[in-house]
């Protein structure tokens, strides 16, 4: 089904659309060069059924385009191309390691030469403002291909001093298939730091992007084929969680998942698993990281640094700062700072180089905010600034500020995933960190402070997979991230990212006669 | 006709590499530079010095302060320096390896498949690993956090030599730069062009200035001062012997500067009677004649198992005399001249030491040609271990075969030498595969293969050929120094 709204048509492989958007009196035009199709070995299929579902622009509510939907049948075709990539004396495994790095190379080099146009693209289809998915994810999408490209030839296994007459070591093989679900907060960057480590390490792909945002993704396929990944490395399947999905995680014959996304989902991805092939699983999930503000912090550099920690990408970030946790003595001048830095939160159309926040991704998101937003309200918190929508079409909210939020509040408990900031009072430290420490979650946390033992004290009892002192949301392609407890599994990026890619064979020969 | 038409168009600026600037030697001499194949002169080079050795180290020094742009520079980001200077060698590649063939004497078509793959290769290598370069945080006992920092070493001093030049360069620049560090290279005499040229690249690529410089000159004089210089913080030297053993009693009597050594070889090539004797022959053949016998790893002792003996000399001697000798620049040549008349000259004497010593000459023996410095494939047989020509380090395209008995003889034979830098082991079976690579005393074992070198590989010698390793994990440690830092803590829990 083609999309009649809009002008320029074009048969065959490629749907092309342009995209008038206009609010605030500026407009701008995106061409669409992306294949709305699967990417299966290297080629572009219609789905099986022939079913599309849309792809919506969030600042307007408009449709963009009609993607191929993947279902049950499309993923089996994707699993059996990636499994024929993979097999024994295939080119992929024939590779030396070396040139499988030269490949990530050529497509952070690819990617960096089409910056611009992914940019564009990326903000369309999720709402981002482009001057930050220009600056900040195309660039940390690059970094993180080259930092994996450079591992690729350089993860060892051991030689081994076993026991007996027998010479050991271990061979890192790659785990096989894998099944990468992939979330719509930062789509380019999310598939950059899956795909990473998996092709690095010598593996096979199937990976369902965000059914919100499945663009840029299908883009980089096309870039995948052209720096010349054989057929079948890298397929890609845009399509639904419960349908696609799930085919995925119960698949018999894919040999890994790695999910982000929810914690609800990440629930059912361990549970497919453990009814169907026993999959290895790693899950990268929600949070509600608590950001701790001491007394002697700088202040103006803690509400800034605060501020971004949870607005940052419309609130959209699993490690959003989401319980800001202020020491009683600076409490309300915290507050009011934050409020006054809420309202100069400048709100609009993500192109405009001026905006710092755009919308949210989808309607669902929108009802879900909004819902939020009135529970806290109704539970008694005391609403600063914000609360409601701040445009009359696309899914925008207003930057909120809860302050007097007590722990037991839904607010305080519950993954909101919007631009609705918490802050909570607290006079000790022993306190702070058994109120921070108290949830489900454990993927990031932060300190404000400039007392070195407070600092080590904080960061060695929370129990979070990052914990940043001074900063937040720094990340780097070369430190690893992930969470404690019920905000998943394992870890990405740095070298640690690699293990979950990776089986660990280990070779035993007989000697006959061993010498140290 | 080829050198006039280079030297007049297309060679790198001739001069100092310091602080990105082209300089010319203090003292204003000036040295000659020759094409082997011919004997001819190519250029002239400015001569380093002692004075241009304090120049390049002032600068270093300055490159590598805290707070400099190099120490500031993200580490990924001197990764991208690496890799942006590996695809501008890619870029020139047939330029280098033409220049290369012109001033070493290699033939030119493996030099450009394989010198220049290598040499690409190995900076994608060490750009790759610059910000995977980890300390550790440790469980130390008491109240602490304790962790390690692995920080640059300072400046470092390398000195290459003439049989691989680009390569050598990497291999050197490669972890050396990986790991923050800052240089002063000194190519050999005979060989300065392409380092210069990568030196015009390391500027084009970016590098802030004084993190290379690069210094033409000679081991006794600019060599000397680099060894024995009070603010050098390491020095790696890639040559002979012979002058390691000078590097490392030049560090005592400085500053005691970190050392690392890749030096001669004598290597034992072992052929057992299940080996694959086609396989053999040839690997061996390469393995001793390869760059005209100018590789330390040279399999230069070849023991044959009894059985297969004679065979084994035939067919050596008869691949031998196929071994096509002449320029570089011709496509079917395998086998260019010496890198120059002194050397020449020696392998010459070498060889007359061994007729005299009652081994037998089966073929070659003779330098060839009347210009440049060829010399004849030679193959001697019937050689005992007690022979000069089994024991020194010839550097020529002189093969060696002995014959053993067994297997416990031959890994006895193998290891009594001072060198211990390669060896290697050709059989079918497992079990004689598995115990001569863990006999033998040498940094690299192969089996039934020759000269398999690859960057990610550690490499290096034990005993008198050399210490430490180069390429691989194993070479940042040589680049590193390790600092750990114990802060108090209040309350620690694991």
């Amino acid at each position: 089904m083609k999309n009649f709204i809009f002008i320029f048509i074009l048969p065959a492989l490629a749907l092309s659309a342009v995209c008038c958007l206009s609010a605030r009196g500026t407009c701008a035009v995106v061409a669409i060069r992306v294949s709305c199709h699967l990417f299966i070995n290297n080629e572009w299929h219609d789905a099986i059924s022939g079913k599309t579902f849309p792809t919506v622009n969030p600042a307007t509510g408009e449709v963009i385009c009609q993607v191929a939907e993947a279902d049950v049948a499309d993923v089996d075709k994707a699993v059996k191309a990636a499994r024929d990539a993979f097999r024994f004396g295939s080119p992929w495994r024939r590779m030396d390691a070396s040139d499988r790095g030269l490949l990530l190379s050529r497509l952070a080099d690819a990617i960096e030469r089409d910056a611009a146009y992914l940019a564009e693209l990326e903000t369309l289809d999720n709402g981002k403002p482009y001057a930050v998915a220009f600056s900040v994810d195309v660039p940390m999408v690059i970094k993180c291909l080259r930092y994996y490209a450079g591992w690729a030839d350089k993860w060892e296994g051991k030689t081994i001093p076993i026991d007996g007459d027998y010479f050991c070591y271990t061979r890192h093989e790659p785990v096989g298939v894998c099944g990468q679900i992939i979330p719509w907060n930062f789509p380019l960057l999310m598939q950059a730091w899956k795909l990473g480590p998996a092709l690095a390490t010598g593996n096979t792909v199937v990976m369902k992007v965000a059914e919100q945002t499945p663009l840029t993704a299908l883009y980089v396929a096309s870039l995948i084929k052209e720096v010349g990944f054989p057929d079948g490395v890298v397929n890609i399947v845009p399509g639904m969680g419960p349908t696609a999905g799930a085919a995925i995680a119960k698949h018999m014959d894919v040999d890994k998942v790695a999910f982000t996304g929810s914690t609800e989902v990440g629930h059912l991805i361990q549970q497919a698993s453990g009814s169907s092939n026993l999959k290895r699983v790693t899950l990268e999930l929600g949070g509600k990281s608590p950001n701790i503000i001491l007394s002697d912090a700088s202040l103006e550099d803690a509400v800034e640094q605060s501020h971004f920690a949870l607005f940052f990408n419309q609130g959209q970030c699993c490690c959003a700062g989401s319980r800001t946790y202020v020491q009683a003595d600076v409490y309300d001048e915290f507050v009011e700072r934050s409020v006054e830095r809420a309202r100069r939160r400048v709100v609009g159309n993500p192109f405009d180089l001026k905006t710092e926040q755009g919308p949210q991704v989808d309607q669902e998101q929108f009802n879900k905010i909004l819902g939020y937003i009135s529970v806290g309200k109704r539970e008694g918190a005391k609403l600063m600034c914000g609360g409601g929508v701040a445009a009359d079409r696309g899914y925008f909210i207003q930057p909120t500020v809860f302050g007097d939020v007590q722990d037991n509040m839904t607010i305080a408990r519950e993954e909101i995933f919007g631009p609705v900031m918490q802050i909570l009072k607290f006079k000790t430290l022993e306190e702070v960190i058994t109120r921070a420490n108290d949830t489900k979650y454990g993927l990031a946390a932060a300190v404000f402070t400039k007392d070195i033992d407070k600092a080590n004290y904080l960061s060695n009892g929370l129990r979070a997979g990052t914990v940043w002192i001074n900063c937040y949301d720094v990340f780097g392609a070369q430190a690893p991230f992930g969470g404690y407890k019920a905000s998943g599994n394992g870890r990405e990026l740095g070298e640690y990212g690699l293990e979950s890619y990776t089986e660990v064979k280990t070779v035993t020969i007989k000697v006959p006669q061993k010498n140290s | 006709h080829l050198t006039h038409t280079l030297t007049h168009t297309y060679l790198p600026p001739l001069s100092i590499f310091i602080n990105n600037e082209w300089q010319d030697s203090v003292s204003g001499k000036v040295f000659s530079v020759y094409n082997p194949a011919t004997g001819e002169q190519i250029c002239e080079v400015q001569e380093a010095d002692k004075a241009d050795v304090d120049k390049a180290v002032q600068a270093a020094r300055l490159a590598f302060s805290l707070g400099s742009v190099w120490r500031r520079m993200d580490a990924s980001e001197r990764g991208r320096l690496l890799a942006k200077l590996a695809d501008l060698v890619e870029r020139d590649s047939i330029y280098l390896a033409t220049i290369e063939s012109l001033n070493s004497g290699k033939p030119f078509l493996p030099t450009l498949f394989v010198d220049l793959q290598a040499t690409i290769k190995t900076l994608r290598y060490f750009a790759g690993y610059a910000d995977k370069i980890h300390g550790a945080s440790i469980p130390m006992d008491g109240e602490y956090l304790t962790f390690t920092r692995h920080e640059p070493i300072g400046v470092c001093g390398q000195i290459i030599p003439w049989n691989f030049p680009l390569m050598m360069t990497a291999w050197k620049l490669g972890p050396a730069l990986s790991c923050g560090n800052t240089v002063l290279l000194k190519p050999a005499e005979e060989t300065p062009l392409t380092c210069l040229y990568i030196a015009a690249l390391v500027k084009e690529a970016g590098f802030p200035p004084g993190v290379v410089n690069i210094l033409p000159g000679f081991g006794p004089t600019a060599g000397a001062a680099i060894a024995s210089h009070m603010d050098i913080d390491k020095v790696a030297f890639t040559g002979s012997t012979e002058v390691g053993k000078l590097i490392q009693e030049a560090a005592g009597k400085s500053n005691l500067k970190r050392v690392t050594l890749e030096l001669g070889g004598k290597n034992p090539n072992i052929i057992f009677a299940d080996a694959d004797m086609d396989l053999a022959v040839e690997q061996a053949h390469q393995g001793v004649f390869f760059n005209a016998g100018q590789c330390c790893t040279a399999g230069s002792r070849i023991y044959v198992e009894e059985p297969i003996y004679d065979e084994f000399v035939r067919r050596s001697v008869e691949r031998a005399k196929r071994r096509i000798v002449g320029s570089p620049f011709d496509p079917t040549t395998e086998q260019g001249p010496q890198i120059s008349r002194e050397h020449q000259t020696r392998v010459l004497e070498f060889i007359q030491t061994g007729i005299s010593e009652g081994a037998k000459l089966e073929c070659g023996g003779k330098a060839l040609g009347l210009k440049g410095f060829f010399i004849e494939p030679t193959v001697f047989s019937s050689v005992r271990d007690d022979m000069i020509i089994a024991k020194e380090e010839i550097f020529g395209p002189v093969q060696q075969i002995m014959k053993f008995k067994t297997i416990e003889e031959v890994i006895e034979r193998a290891n009594n030498s001072d060198y211990g830098l390669v060896a290697a082991v050709f059989t079918n079976n497992i079990n004689k595969a598995m115990t001569v690579s863990t006999a033998m005393q040498a940094g690299t074992v192969w089996i039934n293969c020759f000269n398999a070198l690859s960057t990610q590989c550690p490499f290096g010698g034990y005993k008198m050929s050399g210490n430490g390793r180069e390429l691989g994990e194993s070479c940042l440690r040589e680049y590193t120094e390790e600092k750990t830092i114990t802060m108090k803590m209040v309350n620690k829990n694991s």
